[in-house]
């Protein structure tokens, strides 16, 4: 188990959401959450961007 | 596994990443065959046996992870770097500056000037990279038939959706939040 640098913690965090992380990832990512508020307004943000693109084009008219 | 092993295996990546950046002169692509000679190598610990300098014996590993990079290369387009992205980060990896919250975002999706902003910011990503994005993200494809359809490995198709995003943020950042 290592620390992640803020980016390869983001690089997981977005890869979460395209593929299962594994077990190690899914801890390490887990950690470094806890302890760095970038990374996770980042993880929010990115979360947030899914919600918003996905329903573009539904609010047309 | 041998910890001790483990570290000094880990202490030569530096060195390795260098020696496949030289080669394959594409970031993304030298870090995948370092961390895939790093996994052979802890993997095959026995194989070492201390016969030779360990660096030797990594670097002679690292030589056919970059030819099968080469030979997969010459079928795909390369990952070209990213330097919008090089630059949210020093050379550690940690964020040159802080990222800030952003306020209520939720209320900008009632709001039509922000779906404007969003579109353009869109619009503003390289074209590849936008497509994968889309697909995933607005269309909600997996990822094996976004790569199928762009003709991309998986590792690729999560490069391209991770600056997609990290792009888009700052985008946002910058157009959007840091204004209202």
């Amino acid at each position: 188990m290592k620390l992640l640098s803020c980016k390869e913690a983001t690089s997981l965090v977005s890869q979460g959401l395209d593929r299962r992380l594994g077990l190690v990832e899914r801890l390490n990512v887990r950690l470094h959450l806890l302890v760095c508020d970038g990374c996770s307004r980042v993880a929010r943000q990115f979360a947030f961007m899914r919600k918003a693109v996905r329903q573009l084009g539904e609010r047309e008219s | 596994m041998n910890d001790d092993f483990r570290s000094q295996v880990e202490a030569q990546r530096p060195y390795l990443l260098r020696y496949a950046s030289l080669q394959l002169r594409d970031r993304a692509a030298a870090e995948d065959a370092v961390q895939e000679t790093l996994v052979a190598a802890l993997a095959g610990e026995a194989g070492f046996g201390g016969r030779s300098n360990l660096r030797t014996w990594l670097t002679g590993i690292l030589k056919h992870k970059i030819i099968d990079a080469i030979r997969k290369g010459s079928r795909e387009t390369a990952i070209e770097s990213d330097e919008a992205l090089e630059a949210l980060f020093d050379a550690n990896g940690h964020w040159v500056a802080f990222p800030p919250a952003w306020d209520h975002p939720d209320r900008s999706l009632e709001d039509k000037q922000f779906l404007a902003v969003l579109e353009l910011c869109l619009e503003g990503l390289p074209e590849k990279t936008a497509r994968a994005f889309m697909m995933r993200e607005h269309l909600g494809l997996e990822t094996d038939e976004i790569c199928k359809e762009l003709g991309i490995t998986s590792t690729h198709c999560w490069v391209l959706l991770y600056r997609a995003r990290m792009a888009l943020r700052k985008c946002l950042e910058m157009n959007w939040f840091e204004k209202q």
